[in-house]
């Protein structure tokens, strides 16, 4: 009998208590990030799609063209041309293209990328209707940034 | 041309307190989903008029324009007549309820007895939609919904009568007028007629969440599990009304603890007692039945009955029996 009424009793306390911590939450400000509207920087190591790095000397792409991250790619995803031109030394750089759809962001271009051409950029807004959408060509990215 | 006074009357209560009705049971889900946000520290609904609130509006057309479903097999008349019988006695409900000193449709000397036996009507139409919808998985759930409302219905009215003891009417309007000049008179801190009182409240409270089939014991439409429970096969406003019923028995259930315990519209302070004060421990006590849901889980069923047979209704009795002694000596 006394169990009995000592259950009811702490039972009903314990009820009040969670009350009482939900009425707290309900208090403090809202946490969420309104999406749309807002939003926020991204971390330092954040991975997204890769993307050509520009050099800030010349405003151009530091590509090599040495197809170093084409080698590197496991999944076969980037499609590196140059072509060689008067009076320019090394190859310059005429298509740049990553096939999004096949990128598991492992990062070994990025890693083996001797003139760290190319890093992680911080788009994550990605949402298309079309598998065309992901075929994202990096250098008339890089152009459209200038 | 002379008409009855009367008659305007009438239809001015039909359409006040249809119109009442109605615009609580939209705004409450509006409500439900700004408190659970907040809990929850979103915010809700925000996108449609100004906080939201024209979000209720726009779920109302876009189930009217849902297609009503109605399956091969059911009992049309039973199937069709289920959300009307939930509906319909919430709505009834309100004719004897006061909310003020003038303010009530019908001034009913078995008030308190009307409001309970419509009340169990509502009972009636959802094990009807269940069974007229020929889906034995609904017909499960509308057998606990019913085995859940008749353990509570007994504690609730065993509290109930606990409280006619001491008022000595069933007229509404006369319980309240009992319970003013402030809130030391209200029937909750009612002292001297039992030391239970408070208690009572508490049981009171709960059997209301469970007869409106709210979290924690939403077992009728336990969507997690049963998958909208005894509407299973209901679709569009069909599901919209029987949702619209759980909200204005909402409703009925905080008026009825207000009316009951909370001493209707008379003031805490003794002073300017009026409409407000009703609507502001309504509307709290609403405030509080969300809370609740969001608070809890749902509980197992044995937990639900447990409950009702093994506490409430113990201390209901107790309760009773104490009121009466303590009406008898003093």
């Amino acid at each position: 009998m006394i169990d009995y009424l000592r259950e009811i009793i702490s039972g009903t306390w314990s009820l009040f208590v969670g009350l009482g911590i939900t009425i707290r939450y309900f208090f403090q400000p809202v946490v969420t990030v309104q999406y749309p509207y807002e939003t926020l920087p991204m971390t330092p190591r954040f991975r997204g799609h890769i993307e050509l790095v520009k050099d800030e000397e010349t405003g151009e792409t530091k590509c090599i063209v040495c197809g170093m991250c084409q080698k590197a790619c496991p999944s076969n995803c980037i499609t590196v041309n140059g072509e060689k031109r008067e009076g320019v030394k090394g190859k310059v750089l005429t298509e740049y293209t990553l096939d999004f759809t096949k990128c598991s962001l492992c990062g070994l271009c990025v890693e083996s990328c001797t003139p760290k051409a190319i890093t992680f950029s911080k788009d994550y807004n990605l949402a298309g209707v079309r598998k065309e959408a992901y075929i994202f060509d990096l250098k008339k990215r890089l152009e459209a940034k200038n | 041309m002379y008409v009855d006074p009367e008659i305007i009357r009438l239809l001015a209560f039909l359409i006040g307190v249809i119109a009442f009705a109605a615009l609580n049971a939209a705004y409450l889900v509006w409500l439900e989903r700004k408190e659970a946000a907040h809990i929850q520290r979103r915010i809700g609904p925000k996108e449609v008029g100004p906080f939201g609130l024209l979000q209720p509006l726009v779920d109302g057309i876009k189930l009217m324009t849902k297609q009503l479903i109605v399956p091969a097999g059911v009992d049309p008349v039973l199937f069709k007549i289920a959300p009307i019988l939930v509906m319909v006695p919430a709505i009834m409900s309100f004719v004897t309820i006061p909310f003020s000193e003038t303010l009530v449709a019908r001034n009913l000397d078995i008030g308190l007895l009307a409001i309970f036996a419509f009340a169990s009507v509502n009972v009636l139409g959802l094990l009807l939609g269940a069974w007229g919808s020929r889906n034995k998985y609904a017909v499960i759930s509308a057998a606990r919904v019913v085995s859940q409302n008749v353990a509570y219905e007994i504690p609730m009215l065993v509290t109930v009568v606990t409280l006619v003891m001491i008022s000595g009417t069933m007229n509404l309007s006369k319980i309240v007028a009992l319970q003013q000049g402030g809130f030391w008179h209200w029937n909750i801190l009612n002292l001297s007629a039992s030391p239970l009182m408070p208690v009572a409240f508490l049981i009171f409270f709960v059997c209301m969440l469970a007869e409106t089939n709210r979290a924690p014991f939403d077992m009728a439409e336990a969507e997690s599990e049963l998958v909208a429970g005894a509407f299973t096969e209901y679709s569009g406003m069909g599901f919209g009304v029987f949702f619209m019923g759980e909200y204005a028995n909402i409703v009925i259930g905080a008026s009825m603890a207000t009316i009951l315990f909370l001493g209707g519209w008379d003031c805490p302070f003794g002073l300017f007692p009026g409409v407000h004060w009703f609507l502001i421990k309504m509307y709290f006590l609403i405030f509080t039945v969300i809370w609740i849901r969001w608070t809890y889980p749902r509980t197992t069923f044995y937990g639900l009955l447990n409950l009702s047979w093994k506490i409430l209704i113990p201390i209901s009795f107790v309760n009773l029996i104490l009121t009466s002694a303590m009406l008898k000596v003093f």
